[in-house]
């Protein structure tokens, strides 16, 4: 009885988890009502949740539903606790994992503006041409490109635009939507 | 029919309808067109606290004696930061509760104007909803759903933030609808009878099983208790249940383990460690109950019935969750129990069964009896003694005498013990038991108190006295921050840093200039009569009974520690359990 053991001399219980973590896309159905993103923002600060990518627009007007896609990096168990958390607010309709339910399209979208002049704007067209890149600005010395994609194709452009003069990018951030016949 | 209002008069008919017979409030300039509406109207009666933090403790006392929803009106700015306290505590503990808050007129929001501040923003994490109303018309849906988001499925704390000008404004009135057809919130109250079936057979072929419970029962409201009842004694199996959960199953029950946790008793915190079945009903895992998660009853099958989905694997992975409510899976349980068997299954696990009587009889609740001063632990014994006919009704602060009063003050009923779990907020208790003794006027209502805790809320007392609410404020002053000064002894070398109060009211002279009597009493041969003389008085008490000063609150699991390795009371020196080592962890 009453070993004297070795204690952490602290009030709480420290565990660590030592799970893989992961990165998975949630898709948050939610009523488009002032104060949503940051109830969605507040919970994962407060919670101590991941944010890597967060995007929201209203997609059904007439019903005044919004979708949000969170891109979260977490363990398993935190992984389920976002979406339960997720699901108890009150405006918030549906949770899904995409990425916990098969291969989701993921799309970015971004805006590269690129100055240079002589045979570096030449290469700059040819490489946002096999990125299929549109040119949405052009002066004598600048492009601003437009480009859609997997955050990967995105990343590598903008690594490629580095040497050839890139001023500055900016990014929707990621959605997504699930493939095959069913919505959400 | 809708019909044409002023905004206040609108909160007024909607409090109304809602079945809402007493507001907890204070008021000011954001909230004066509501006060004049409660003027003109006699059916609400309004309790006018001293500080904003006492109205939500009173509501959640009411609340959680009650069943009902407690109603809070504050006004803006200070008003509602003051209330912030209070609603936490209500979002920890599962308190339903509606919170008014004023607001400046909507012209004014963001200009940073007198007495306004962001409620919503400083509430969003802090409730279960909120809300701020900019249009009149839709004030009147807007409270009745409050009330059922408040009331319905994990109940919770939700504000409602009103600007003035929208309370002047006229607006149409709409009567609650029957049922709230909420488009996303739909809590999910019936368990799943796949799993209780399942939860069953575990339970049919458990060898160590035992009952886990907690403030859930509660909240299901009393037939869920009764079910619980009829579950053990169907069974056979024992039952332990976490603060929060005290009285769903009566303490004088043989089958009942005491609570469990961090000063829970011997014998239920090793029937946690030990069992091969764990039936948790309406508890969640919480860090005071299950000590170091990676040495929590290791060798047991949990079942977790709960009504919040997130509970479910946040703290324990559990092997079989029931989503729902206490009250219907309980009913399920009791239901499919009796078609398999009539028989308690005492006989097959007499092993077990056993063993809890060797555990209980180690009597980890023993104390060193005094002749000179008064044990903290004799003066609650003594108070139950001498209630133990009354129907009545216990809150307390937070620290050893809330510990203590959960461990020797024994709950039969449930709604009769009040009590910050969660957040565990010192000064709870004595606006608590006013709240209680609003809504049960002939009953008694005895707050357990610490000297310092009660001190947190102190001006309370008044509103007991306007409102002639004869609450009992039992102080087991022992002039230390107790808990603090025991886990300095503990972990900091008996440094007591800062938890020795070096001045303390004379709680006498303190009632009595508050319009109530004040006791004291200093000798354990005098304790009896004076608790007698308290109980007597026919109005508020302030009742100060001076205990031994260094007494520790035990059993306890000291940090770190599994559930089988509780310091007991024959450890003298609590103060070299830990080792330097440990000490230094964060």
């Amino acid at each position: 009885m009453n070993p004297h053991l070795r204690a952490s001399g602290s009030a709480y219980f420290l565990t660590k988890d030592t799970s893989e973590i992961e990165r998975h896309t949630l898709s948050v159905l939610v009523d488009n009502e002032p104060g949503i993103l940051a109830r969605i923002a507040g919970l994962f600060s407060a919670r101590g949740f991941n944010i890597d990518s967060l995007t929201v627009s209203e997609t059904e007007h007439e019903k005044g539903l919004s979708r949000i896609t969170v891109v979260t990096v977490a363990s398993p168990k935190v992984l389920s606790q976002i979406k339960l958390q997720l699901e108890r607010l009150i405006p918030v309709h549906k949770v899904h994992d995409l990425t916990a339910e098969g291969k989701a399209l993921e799309r970015e979208l971004a805006l590269v503006k690129v100055a240079g002049a002589g045979e570096n704007r030449v290469e700059t067209l040819r490489l946002a041409e096999a990125f299929r890149a549109q040119v949405v600005d052009a002066s004598t010395e600048s492009f601003v490109f437009e480009i859609t994609g997997k955050p990967s194709k995105i990343e590598q452009f903008i690594s490629l635009m580095v040497p050839l003069g890139l001023v500055e990018v900016v990014r929707t951030g990621l959605v997504a939507i699930s493939r095959g016949p069913e919505g959400m | 029919m809708a019909e044409k209002m002023t905004g206040a008069e609108i909160v007024i008919q909607a409090l109304k309808d809602q079945g809402v017979e007493h507001i907890f409030g204070y008021p000011g300039g954001a909230v004066l067109p509501i006060y004049d509406a409660i003027f003109q109207q006699d059916k609400l009666e309004h309790i006018l606290v001293r500080h904003e933090q006492g109205a939500t403790h009173m509501a959640e006392g009411y609340a959680r004696s009650t069943g009902k929803v407690g109603v809070v009106l504050v006004t803006s700015g200070p008003g509602a930061t003051n209330a912030v306290t209070g609603l936490t505590d209500a979002l920890l503990d599962s308190i339903p509760m509606v919170c008014l808050t004023g607001q400046v007129p909507t012209p004014l929001i963001g200009s940073d104007a007198f007495q306004e501040c962001d409620t919503v923003g400083i509430t969003r994490n802090c409730t279960k909803h909120n809300y701020l109303v900019k249009q009149v018309d839709e004030l009147a849906q807007t409270i009745h759903e409050a009330f059922y988001i408040a009331a319905s499925g994990r109940p919770g704390p939700v504000v409602i933030d009103i600007p003035k000008d929208v309370q002047f404004a006229l607006g149409t009135y709409f009567k609650p609808t029957s049922q709230t057809d909420h488009q996303s919130y739909r809590p999910q109250t019936e368990g799943d009878l796949g799993a209780i079936n399942e939860a069953v057979e575990l339970m049919l072929n458990a060898q160590r099983p035992v009952f886990y419970t907690g403030g859930g029962v509660i909240n299901a409201g009393p037939k869920a208790s009764e079910l619980l009842r009829e579950l053990v004694e169907l069974t056979g199996f024992p039952v332990t249940s976490t603060l929060m959960g005290l009285g769903a199953f009566p303490a004088s029950d043989e089958k009942w383990l005491g609570m469990l946790g961090m000063h829970g008793t011997y014998e239920a915190n090793l029937a946690m460690h030990d069992c091969d079945l764990m039936i948790n009903i309406g508890a969640r895992f919480d860090d005071r109950i299950t000590g170091r998660i990676d040495a929590f009853s290791p060798n047991s099958t949990k079942v977790h019935v709960d009504i919040d989905p997130s509970s479910i694997n946040k703290n324990v992975i559990c092997d079989l969750p029931i989503i729902g409510d206490c009250e219907h899976v309980l009913e399920e349980m009791v239901r499919i129990w009796r078609t398999k068997t009539n028989a308690p299954r005492t006989d097959e696990i007499k092993p077990w069964l056993t063993k809890i009587a060797d555990w209980k009889s180690v009597d980890c609740l023993r104390y060193e009896p005094s002749t000179d001063v008064i044990k903290p632990q004799f003066a609650i014994e003594r108070l139950a003694e001498a209630v133990k006919d009354r129907d009545v009704y216990i809150t307390t602060e937070v620290g050893q005498h809330q510990m203590w009063a959960a461990q020797y003050f024994p709950f039969e009923k449930p709604n009769r013990f009040m009590t910050s779990g969660g957040l565990g907020t010192m000064g709870y208790g004595l606006p608590a038991a006013v709240g209680v003794q609003v809504a049960h006027r002939d009953a008694l209502v005895i707050d357990i108190a610490g000297e310092a805790s009660v001190q947190m809320t102190m001006q309370e007392f008044s509103t007991a006295v306007q409102f002639r609410l004869p609450i009992k404020v039992f102080i087991l002053n022992n002039e230390y921050m107790g808990m603090v000064r025991q886990w300095q002894e503990l972990l900091h070398g008996s440094r007591y840093s800062q938890s020795y109060s070096q001045s303390i009211p004379d709680f006498v002279k303190l009632a009595e200039a508050m319009g109530g009597r004040g006791i004291r009493v200093e000798d354990p041969e005098k304790l009896d009569a004076a608790i007698a003389e308290m109980l007597d008085y026919d109005g508020p008490v302030l009742f100060d009974c001076r205990v031994s000063k260094q007494e520790n609150c035990l059993p306890m699991i000291p940090s770190g520690k599994a559930h089988n390795e509780m310091i007991l009371p024959d450890t003298a020196d609590i103060g070299n359990i830990i080792d330097e080592k440990g000490k230094s962890l964060v």
